[in-house]
């Protein structure tokens, strides 16, 4: 009788596993912004009696959970690449770039028309590509780079971190403090967004007597771990009055330590706070003055890219390989509400 | 090592290798030791380490601020959840990894519950008795499905918690329907915060709560000889009249409890969740507490106590690593040749050794001192 008992809770438990599964691709992106309320539904094989004017796509990202600003700009993907804008899409997420690579091959196999990309690192790529281009598949890099020659894929829509990084640095040096202790915390060692806003500080802190880090330390996107730095800071003793996290959720992870210890932060405070992404809340922050100063990292790609390919489709190449993603630093002095209805995502 | 020496309680003449051998064989030695080392470290290198003050926080309540406050604090979840793991290991003779992904699911759906489904709320939209409740029972849930595939599925531990550790963050996103919901009333961060008026942050009154019933649990159930027999020999216990499959079930839905209560305590912490990164990596470290407690990890005989010690040992040495500004990428190297010390240490062939030893004449006592 246990046994038999045993035996349909695991198997219940196994159909709600399979069901979440396919709940999860099904119902994730509903909820977004504008018209998609059609998902991408069953998406994995481009249909072979497809209407002719369907343009066929593979988009490969990375895990929308990582962060606010990949569901945004996982979402926005999802939302634009329907068939009532015109496209069969397939979609692949992972922060596994082995796994990415793998899928992109079968996407180049499954002679998509366009392969959209979003890579996890920067290298390992070149087969990929190639394969693309002898099968007549255009690539075009959102979000990130990676390294490969320019004449391998036909654009990229990215964000310019090393121009975020320099942005918010000249913020910084723009309040006029007469000495910088800076605690900075670093995001995912290696990836494309910390290396470009890492790289302008460490460059300053360097050429600048006034300038020093109290520590540097990877948080590794975590808020947990932001905290924890922070407060053993606080705990010895140690003076600091500017806090440079690279990512929003970081940025909140060391408040609550400032909060715990009742220093005062933001507009006013002791202690200045700079986050990065794009996340409403955040801006709230900002808005409010807990926060002085957010660098806007534009997850929205999704417009620009279906603008290139609508181009690329009509015989049109882009006027230029490489486009920035529009981006700026945000004070709290200055933020208004209707940049948060804005950009905030 | 140097371990004799370090023991205060050493006595000075005739008794010396009778009481020390006792000593040095108690299972609680090890991490005890261990934790008197880091605590010997730092007062060395920087008594101001141990300096608790009284601080204002940023609400006008008083609160308590410093290393040992923050290595209590930051240690509940670790300390809970290492609980579960010692009985699961014991039961088992394996290990959970899925409970950095379980916290997560439990963590969701208290957030979903509470911020009704919305992605930022200002207010509770249910009683958070209520919330916590549910995801205790989820949490139960899907601790009865992994000790179900242990239990009467025969499946290794690792491998049936292996479902769960790669697709549990996926049905924790899945539950707030992928956003990351965000709960702003105070009154929800009091179990990861303070309370007010309060001034020991919530997390270790959590911590002491738990240890406390477990404790009670141990003492007056036969929660820990059964648990134990079951682990030594399940086919004996059987025929003794317990039900092997039972217990094994039952010990892991307390790890699921257990990554309840972790989870809620890490959400309330923030008010608000990150599907793939909280609590990462935990499970290594859960497990990491149950060994250094002197915990056999094949299961069989175990002490909870040790497991506790164990998981205040590596925060400790977390927040001591913090302290002295080591790279957090190379955290886990050091981490990792503590625990090469410790485990090595802690092996029945060096202990053999470790005691031969302390048999012979002085002059090798002094040699291993």
């Amino acid at each position: 009788m246990k046994k038999v008992l045993c035996l349909l809770l695991a198997l219940s438990m196994v159909l709600a596993l399979v069901a979440c599964g396919n709940d999860n691709k099904q119902n994730d992106y509903t909820k977004q912004p504008d018209n998609s309320q059609q998902t991408p539904g069953d998406t994995q094989q481009p249909d072979n009696n497809k209407p002719a004017e369907l343009i066929t796509v593979g988009v490969i990202n990375n895990d929308p959970n990582e962060s606010g600003y990949r569901t945004a700009n996982d979402a926005a993907m999802r939302a634009m690449f329907t068939e009532e804008n015109g496209y069969k899409a397939t979609f692949y997420n992972n922060n596994d770039a082995a796994q990415q690579i793998a899928e992109a091959q079968q996407m180049v196999q499954n002679e998509v028309d366009f392969l959209l990309l979003s890579p996890a690192s920067t290298t390992g790529w070149d087969t990929v590509l190639k394969d693309a281009q002898a099968a007549g598949t255009q690539v075009i890099l959102f979000d990130r780079m990676l390294e490969a020659d320019e004449s391998m894929y036909v654009a990229a829509v990215v964000s310019d971190m090393p121009a975020e990084g320099k942005t918010a640095v000249d913020w910084l040096a723009a309040q006029g403090l007469s000495e910088y202790n800076i605690i900075h915390i670093q995001g995912h060692m290696g990836s494309d967004a910390q290396l470009g806003r890492t790289g302008a500080l460490d460059e300053k802190v360097a050429a600048e007597a006034s300038w020093n880090y109290v520590t540097q330390q990877t948080a590794d996107w975590d808020e947990a771990t932001a905290r924890t730095i922070v407060q053993s800071v606080i705990d010895s003793g140690k003076p600091f009055n500017v806090i440079y996290a690279e990512n929003n959720g970081m940025a909140r992870g060391a408040v609550a330590a400032l909060d715990a210890a009742g220093i005062t932060h933001g507009k006013d405070g002791d202690v200045i706070v700079m986050g990065f992404d794009s996340d409403k809340w955040a801006f709230e922050a900002v808005l409010e003055g807990s926060w002085n100063y957010m660098g806007l990292c534009n997850p929205l790609q999704a417009e620009t890219v279906d603008q290139i390919i609508k181009d690329l489709v009509a015989g049109n190449a882009p006027a230029q390989k490489i486009i920035y993603t529009p981006e700026q630093g945000f004070d709290c002095n200055t933020l208004t509400q209707a940049d948060v209805d804005t950009y905030g995502t | 090592m140097t371990t004799p020496v370090k023991d205060p309680k050493a006595p000075v003449q005739k008794p010396r290798e009778g009481l020390l051998k006792r000593l040095t064989r108690h299972q609680l030695f090890i991490p005890l030791a261990a934790l008197a080392l880091l605590v010997l470290f730092n007062l060395i290198a920087d008594p101001s380490f141990f300096m608790v003050t009284m601080k204002e926080n940023s609400l006008g309540n008083p609160v308590l601020s410093g290393n040992i406050i923050s290595v209590l604090d930051n240690a509940s979840e670790l300390v809970i959840l290492a609980i579960g793991m010692t009985l699961v290991t014991a039961s088992s003779g394996g290990q959970d990894i899925s409970v950095g992904a379980a916290m997560a699911i439990a963590g969701s759906v208290i957030l979903r519950l509470v911020c009704g489904g919305q992605v930022s709320a200002d207010t509770m939209a249910m009683p958070l008795i209520l919330a916590v409740l549910a995801g205790v029972v989820v949490s139960a849930l899907f601790g009865a499905f992994n000790g179900a595939l242990v239990a009467y599925f025969k499946i290794q531990p690792m491998v049936a918690t292996l479902i769960l550790f790669t697709a549990g963050r996926s049905i924790a996103a899945w539950i707030n329907n992928n956003q990351l919901p965000i709960m702003n009333d105070l009154s929800f961060k009091y179990a990861g915060t303070f309370l007010p008026g309060i001034p020991v942050p919530t997390p270790i009154f959590i911590t002491a709560a738990v240890i406390l019933f477990f404790w009670l649990a141990l003492k007056f159930t036969n929660l820990g000889l059964y648990t134990q027999s079951v682990g030594i020999n399940a086919s004996s216990s059987r025929l003794n009249g317990l039900d092997p499959k039972l217990i094994k079930l039952l010990t892991y839905v307390i790890l699921g409890v257990c990554v309840a209560i972790a989870g809620f305590v890490r959400v309330s912490r923030s008010g608000s969740i990150n599907y793939s990164r909280i609590a990462e990596n935990i499970e290594m470290d859960a497990i990491l507490a149950v060994a250094l407690g002197g915990n056999a990890l094949g299961g069989g005989k175990f002490n909870i106590y040790g497991s506790i010690v164990g998981a205040y040992v590596i925060q400790f040495l977390t927040t001591t690593l913090y302290k002295y500004e080591v790279p957090s990428t190379a955290l886990p190297a050091y981490k990792a040749v503590v625990v090469i010390l410790l485990v090595v240490l802690s092996a029945p062939v060096v202990q053999e050794k470790l005691a031969n030893l302390k048999r012979a004449p002085v002059k090798a006592a002094k040699e291993v001192s």
